[in-house]
């Protein structure tokens, strides 16, 4: 994207979200901005109708555990007409982890969401099907959080004694 | 006699048929069809569970996830380098397209350029994979749809890719060739005369598959007019690749966004008229011609050169200097044992796949390892309208509606 | 579909997991001689059951194909239908969501039946330690033949087939010279 189509759009989106927008940043040509949880709809519906993004790319989530709010949730749309792209981000916060919802402005946003929901905990209000999607319906834990503990089975090297280490049964 | 109608309940929330009035039909109930992880048809381990009012199918339900296998989980835990061979596993039709794409993120979150031999072996690995990936489809979507000599066709030909693959990187379908700045190794003696007659043999192959199948009146009543996806309902559910292709949407990754030196050679991009599975058909047999025409391009201005970029901090070393140079030792040292670390930030690339637009978004914190690697799958959006297409056609159709939108469960699930 | 222990052995199989009606009856020349022809029969015309899953399901595609011809080896259809075969060749990454599915398509299929555990994920989970993936599916299901290989040439698939029939017909798996 080209500086000036960039500054732009920051500049439209200032202008237009005074409060809501907090930052926006462009690292190796990339657009993100980050908006308030409430605001994220109102966004969106925005660069739909104004801005012309109208094709779904992802939504996804990045756990930090570290920072509160821990979860940055992320949207990613594109322009096809104008060959543009955009990052929505906004925050969720622990103990229930909850974003607005974008499948009524892009409906191709369901499963991305139900995704997320899935392997990370969030949920996303508005909805209209939240459930999971990868895992068994009715597995416990969101696998892909920072605190979830993946290996399928110890590995065991010749030196070390077999006993006490019990393979895993399976959960869920 | 309205009490007689069963009560037909759609799966959950969503759009769902209306049925006939009341006064044409026979009370019927919608009954409930599991089209299960094992069948022969679904093109991997995909359960559809299906609400069928006799021969029609009403709603449907895809049920993902039998082959959940963590890959992004276990992309954070293993550095940039480790992390291609897991690519590979995904899309597994097209290994080769994964790995350029997973390494495009990376390159671009470090900020590396790579040199335009390496440019040029990647764009010729990614074409034979798009042949290789679209003759599986045509003979496995063909299979479910009564053509079974086309199955024994398709793979005599994708063999020779397989060849290709075996010559250049020694693994006939999970390649890994790329790496972080160009690609592993330079292409062997004798490889450009076999792709060269490669390119020689295939076009007469494509035109025997088209003269089975393209005027056939069979496959145009099992295809045309099924499965319809408007252009503008394409871009809403937000499907990819030939899918939105056939649909008429002129977006084509390669053409839109050239990355790997696309723009320097010429191509089409094949656009369908009406988006039904006749099109998609259509789509994919010229993406395979168009294909054929960059091989011979690449072929003919392949540069000379570097194949892996100069950059030791992010590149191992030519086995050669480590004899000579102490500094190459140290630098093979830290790459092998820690690999390089990128700055915190984050990036999305993307690269033209088979299915459709292969994009990794990768977070970074620093470290030698992704601190979070997201892929967005072709085959994941393309499979969401499954429920939309497939409400009241029969139950043959389903088949091959899901034949035409050449989803790859290992993408879908990862 | 329930839950689903996982054994910590692998199951038993073959002569080890006890009498058929072919050797209840005791061996005598009658009966070994009987035997001989009925493991002849079998190992002559395996029939598989199409279970492919991940990449491996591909390369076992690559193997019913025009080059590498499994069917010279007595496997001429992939039957749909567990019920109508003999074989399961596991074929690809078994995810926990699939095992259930997986114990069932064996449990459907009559006896005798074999599993070729095929590539590295079905023996072993493969490059996947993690939550998702069974680690090794003889935890499901009792496996007659591991073949390595991520995923292995449709030649070494060939090769587990062909051990397959020696198993069955009772000769050691390698001949080696007299």
């Amino acid at each position: 994207m080209s500086a000036t189509t960039t500054d732009r759009l920051v500049e439209s989106l200032g202008n237009r979200f005074k409060q809501s927008l907090r930052e926006s940043s462009d690292f190796r040509g990339d657009l993100s901005i980050v908006v308030e949880p409430n605001a994220v709809v109102e966004v969106a519906r925005y660069l739909r109708d104004e801005e012309g993004f109208d094709y779904f790319l992802y939504a996804t989530a990045v756990d930090w555990p570290a920072r509160d709010p821990r979860f940055t949730v992320v949207w990613e749309v594109r322009s096809l007409a104008n060959k543009t792209r955009i990052r929505i981000k906004t925050t969720a916060a622990m103990p229930d982890p909850h974003a607005p919802s974008l499948t009524e402005v892009w409906p191709a946003a369901n499963w991305h969401e139900r995704e997320t929901w899935d392997l990370l905990g969030i949920k996303f209000d508005g909805h209209p099907d939240l459930r999971r999607l990868l895992m068994p319906q009715s597995w416990e834990g969101h696998p892909l959080r920072k605190d979830y503990v993946s290996f399928g089975e110890p590995v065991i090297f010749s030196d070390q004694k077999l006993e006490g280490l019990e393979p895993d049964a399976i959960r869920g | 006699m309205a009490e007689t109608r069963v009560k037909q309940e759609p799966f959950g929330p969503g759009p769902a048929q209306e049925p006939f009035g009341p006064e044409h039909e026979p009370p019927t109930e919608w009954m409930e069809l599991n089209m299960g992880p094992q069948h022969p048809s679904t093109h991997g381990v995909l359960r559809v569970r299906l609400k069928l009012d006799g021969e029609v199918v009403r709603d449907a339900d895809p049920d993902v996830g039998y082959l959940h296998t963590g890959f992004e989980k276990s992309f954070e835990e293993k550095t940039y380098t480790q992390g291609i061979t897991f690519s590979d596993r995904m899309d597994y039709l097209a290994p080769p397209i994964n790995n350029v794409g997973f390494v495009s993120a990376v390159e671009k979150l470090i900020g590396v350029d790579v040199p335009p031999r390496a440019q040029a072996i990647r764009v010729l690995m990614m074409e034979l994979a798009r042949i290789g990936s679209h003759e599986l489809w045509l003979g496995t979507a063909g299979l479910d749809l009564g053509v079974y000599s086309g199955f024994f066709y398709a793979w005599r030909d994708r063999e020779l890719v397989l060849d290709l693959n075996e010559a250049y990187s020694g693994v006939r379908m999970m390649t890994s060739f790329t790496r972080v700045g160009g690609v592993a190794w330079d292409l062997p003696e004798g490889w450009i005369e076999q792709l060269q007659a490669f390119i020689d043999v295939m076009p007469a192959r494509i035109d025997d598959f088209e003269a089975m199948l393209t005027d056939n009146p069979i496959w145009h009543q099992r295809l045309q007019g099924i499965g319809t996806l408007s252009a503008q309902d394409a871009i809403t559910t937000g499907v990819t690749g030939p899918m939105l292709r056939a649909s008429g949407v002129d977006y084509d990754v390669r053409k839109a966004f050239p990355y790997c030196g696309y723009e320097q050679y010429e191509f089409q991009v094949p656009l369908g008229s009406n988006g039904d599975c006749y099109d998609r058909y259509r789509v994919r047999v010229q993406e395979m011609r168009e294909s054929l025409k960059i091989l011979q391009q690449v072929v003919d201005t392949l540069p000379g050169g570097p194949w892996l970029t100069n950059d030791r901090k992010v590149a191992l070393p030519p086995r050669a200097e480590l004899s000579k140079s102490m500094e190459s030792v140290i630098h093979h040292f830290r790459l092998v044992s820690e690999g390089f670390k990128g700055p915190v930030g984050d990036v999305y690339a993307f690269v033209e796949s088979p299915r459709g637009e292969l994009g990794f978004y990768l977070v970074s914190d620093g470290t030698n390892k992704p601190y979070r690697m997201k892929v967005r799958p072709p085959s994941f959006c393309n499979l969401q309208p499954l429920k939309k297409l497939v409400q009241g056609v029969l139950l043959a159709d389903v088949i091959a509606i899901m034949g035409s939108m050449d989803f790859i469960l290992g993408d879908v699930d990862r | 579909m329930g839950e689903l222990k996982l054994r910590p052995v692998p199951m038993p199989t073959g002569r080890a997991a006890g009498p058929t009606p072919l050797n209840a009856l005791g061996e005598n020349l009658l009966t070994t001689t009987l035997d001989k022809v009925i493991n002849w029969g079998r190992s002559s015309a395996i029939w598989p059951a199409l279970f492919g899953l991940a990449c491996c399901a591909i390369e076992m595609m690559g193997t019913v194909g025009p080059r590498h011809d499994l069917s010279r080896f007595g496997s001429e259809l992939f039957r749909a239908s567990p019920r109508q075969a003999d074989l399961m060749i596991v074929s690809g990454r078994v995810s926990i969501k699939m095992a259930p599915v997986l114990r069932q398509i064996y449990d459907q299929m009559p006896e005798p039946k074999w599993v070729i555990a095929m590539g590295a994920c079905a023996s072993s989970a493969g490059m996947f330690n993690n939550y998702a993936i069974v680690q090794s599916v003889d935890k499901i299901v009792p496996v007659d033949i591991y073949l390595p290989g991520c995923p292995p040439r449709p030649e070494a698939l060939i090769d587990a087939v062909v051990k397959l029939q020696r198993k069955i017909r009772g000769e050691p798996l390698v001949k080696r010279p007299a």
